[in-house]
């Protein structure tokens, strides 16, 4: 039987990814790691690109991993991660391993979203049983802040810095969450560590179901974000509740809000804490903050006018 | 029982392949190699391999896949040409560096720009450094005999590291070739079941691959790397022992063809040589003491052994099919000039380059390449160090 999704019951499972490693304090990548795998009861195999979480978990001679864990490249996790799969559904087949094993790739925005795109999206094609996740923390943290396509708008970063002329990055993010959803994989999920039930509960849905699937899940970066190191998870919840960072799913092609706020907040809530978006509350950058809110609001929208339109005729007429 | 046939010489190697019966392929297609893995592909869609394929969507995915299966636990090839070479580079340093038999025939392309699809060295020398094993074949024949002893190469337990057998585009693999299969059982047995080595999918136990070495140890990691390059020459020629026992052809670090009284040379990989031979034997029926060295295994490269085959030769010349732009020598030409370097008396060497993206190398070719060393010889006068040949002017 799964262990149940209580604190109490997870407390007593070995933690994976051990304490000891080189993250930064408050950092909540590894607290999305912990938590998949916390959420997992089968045996995990996983791969990361490179990045913080790579560079900052395996250094020779040392490993904070007690699974099979590798590292390969940047831009190819999911090749990697594919290609270990083949090979067990191939010892599988041949009748030389037996037992169930779980494949889960940790990646972040960088090396999933950017130069790693065209390798997930690959692996997706092709039907890999494995589930990528993405922990995105909207730049590249580990090479020094610099802009990635999950960047969001305005945000001040070392290669768009907020300057007299720029305000900060001018374009918005790239919704990877939907193109991987276009992909037609039976799996696709937004999570947030904030919402730690229901991330695991999504990596517990998704680790049944056979074929790929794609979890994003929002992983704030004091260091980037210039926020405190202890307001991960505040952030994160804040992500969620002003709706820059909406909790749904997409299975097999129906849309579910898991969570919507009763209050939606407004975005500045979730800015206002982060150095990153500092320059936005100038006067002159009003406009950009409005446009930040009405992007923001626009894909709230949208969002549950999908969930309605996906709706499955018998939940439709209840 | 071995087979007579006529086969092309990607034929021949994806029928080396499914004998082998790897248990994971990944390929992406290019020419010239396409038609190798789609034979492959055939072998596999009629069952008659066990082996799981991965069709990739890019050449750098497919080193990615190979070396996420090769970490698995379990046999792995792949294929390539030209360009799917280049854009594999950056991880075929991670499948070395990580010590993974992998096994990939490099059906040898030019390199773009202008874009050029045909036969020449441009792709795997640019790979030559990058820790790999090199396996050069004159032949069909010769890249068959390769590809199966290319599996037991790269698993022997002293080196585990992965090897490209290089054949060359089109003029090996699309002509049509008398050549000897070995019957499959024979070739099962020769290559034996494979042995995991820390495999990732034994959970018990779990490892790390890719660490992050920082300069306290990367130094004493790549000189491991440079170390167990030593042992292969050893491996490669116990393999070519144990391959003549079920063969009858015998295999070495190089060949050498009239060499050993000759005082002229030619160096040459891969088809040319073939081309190259029957031109020495006429300047041999002329009286002209003409030879020939073609290296196998070009890396790591048995510079020794080449320097003790040639140092008695008056003139040679390194015939390569690629250039180094560096306003300098070929590349084979640099590894002949090394190997000969520390000894007092030595052959005047030259350097010609030929038969770039397809252009033909034909018998003429050699006879004027022969002509000139022979004057060499004779003189001690060299009039240009390296040119092309073939060439328009």
């Amino acid at each position: 039987m799964a262990t149940p999704l209580s604190l109490k019951e997870l407390s007593k499972k070995e933690v994976l990814l051990t304490a000891g490693h080189r993250m930064c304090s408050g950092c909540g990548a590894p607290l999305v790691v912990k938590m998949v795998l916390l959420a997992s009861d089968y045996p995990v195999v996983a791969t990361s690109s490179t990045g913080c979480l790579e560079v900052s978990t395996c250094i020779s001679d040392y490993t904070a991993w007690k699974i099979p864990w590798m590292h390969n490249a940047f831009e190819n996790s999911a090749a990697t991660l594919s290609g270990i799969e083949t090979m067990y559904r191939s010892l599988k087949k041949q009748g030389r391993i037996d037992k169930e094993i779980k494949f889960i790739s940790f990646s972040g925005d960088g090396g999933t979203y950017d130069i790693g795109f065209q390798s997930l999206s690959g692996a997706m094609e092709r039907g890999h049983d494995m589930l990528y996740i993405c922990y995105d923390n909207g730049a590249y943290m580990n090479t020094g802040i610099q802009r990635s396509s999950a960047t969001p708008l305005g945000a001040d970063t070392t290669t768009c810095p907020a300057g007299s002329v720029v305000p900060g990055k001018p374009q918005e993010r790239k919704d990877l969450t939907k193109i991987m959803a276009a992909h037609g994989i039976p799996y696709v999920a937004q999570a947030s560590p904030s919402h730690w039930s229901d991330l695991m509960k999504k990596v517990r849905k998704a680790l049944e179901i056979k074929g790929p699937k794609f979890m994003n899940i929002i992983a704030p970066c004091n260091r980037g974000w210039r926020s405190m190191s202890n307001d991960a998870i505040l952030l994160s919840r804040l992500a969620v509740e002003t709706c820059y960072w909406p909790l749904y799913e997409i299975e097999n092609g129906v849309t579910r809000v898991n969570v919507k706020p009763k209050e939606k907040k407004p975005l500045v809530d979730f800015l206002k804490p982060q150095g990153r978006f500092k320059h936005l509350f100038a006067p002159e950058n009003e406009w950009l903050l409005k446009r930040a809110q009405e992007d923001v609001d626009k894909y709230w929208e949208r969002l549950l006018k999908e969930e309605e339109f996906t709706k499955p005729q018998e939940e439709a007429k209840e | 029982m071995s087979k007579v046939v006529a086969v092309t010489g990607n034929e021949a190697v994806a029928n080396a392949l499914r004998q082998i019966n790897p248990d994971v392929c990944a390929a992406y297609p290019i020419t010239p190699q396409t038609d190798m893995m789609q034979r492959f592909a055939s072998f596999v869609s009629d069952g008659k391999v066990k082996t799981e394929l991965i069709l990739v969507e890019s050449e750098h995915s497919a080193m990615s896949a190979c070396i996420g299966s090769a970490a698995a636990g379990g046999r792995v090839a792949t294929a390539t040409s030209g360009p799917g070479l280049a854009l594999m580079w950056e991880m075929l340093f991670v499948a070395s560096g990580m010590r993974l038999p992998i096994v990939m025939p490099v059906v040898n392309r030019s390199l773009s720009a202008p874009l050029n699809i045909h036969g020449d060295h441009s792709d795997a020398m640019g790979a030559r450094d990058s820790g790999w094993i090199q396996l050069w074949s004159e032949n069909a024949q010769e890249a068959y005999d390769n590809a199966i002893q290319a599996f037991r190469i790269a698993e022997h337990m002293d080196i585990r590291l992965p090897v490209m057998i290089c054949l060359d585009g089109f003029i090996i693999s699309h002509s049509i070739e008398r050549i000897e299969y070995l019957d499959d059982d024979t070739v099962k047995n020769f290559v034996g079941e494979y042995k995991q080595l820390n495999p990732l999918l034994d959970t018990e136990h779990p490892v790390s691959y890719g660490p992050l070495i920082l300069p306290d140890y990367y130094m004493e990691f790549r000189r491991a790397q440079a170390e167990v390059m030593t042992k292969v020459a050893d491996v490669v020629l116990n393999v070519a022992k144990d391959f003549e026992k079920i063969s009858g052809r015998k295999y070495g670090l190089f060949e050498t063809y009239r060499l050993d009284d000759a005082e002229i040379g030619l160096v040459i990989l891969n088809s040319a040589a073939g081309t190259s031979k029957d031109v020495i034997d006429e300047f041999r029926n002329k009286g002209i003491k003409a030879g020939l060295l073609k290296p196998r295994l070009y890396r790591p490269f048995p510079y020794e052994e080449i320097g003790e085959a040639l140092k008695h030769l008056k003139a040679v010349c390194v015939l390569d099919r690629a250039d180094a732009f560096g306003a300098s020598y070929g590349p084979l030409f640099m590894d002949i000039a090394s190997s000969i370097y520390h000894y007092k008396d030595k052959p005047i060497l030259i350097n010609k380059i030929y038969g770039l993206g397809g252009r033909d190398y034909m018998p003429e070719h050699a006879e004027i390449v022969l002509n000139e060393l022979a004057e060499i010889a004779k003189t001690g006068k060299v009039k240009t160090f390296k040119e092309y040949i073939g060439v328009r002017e």
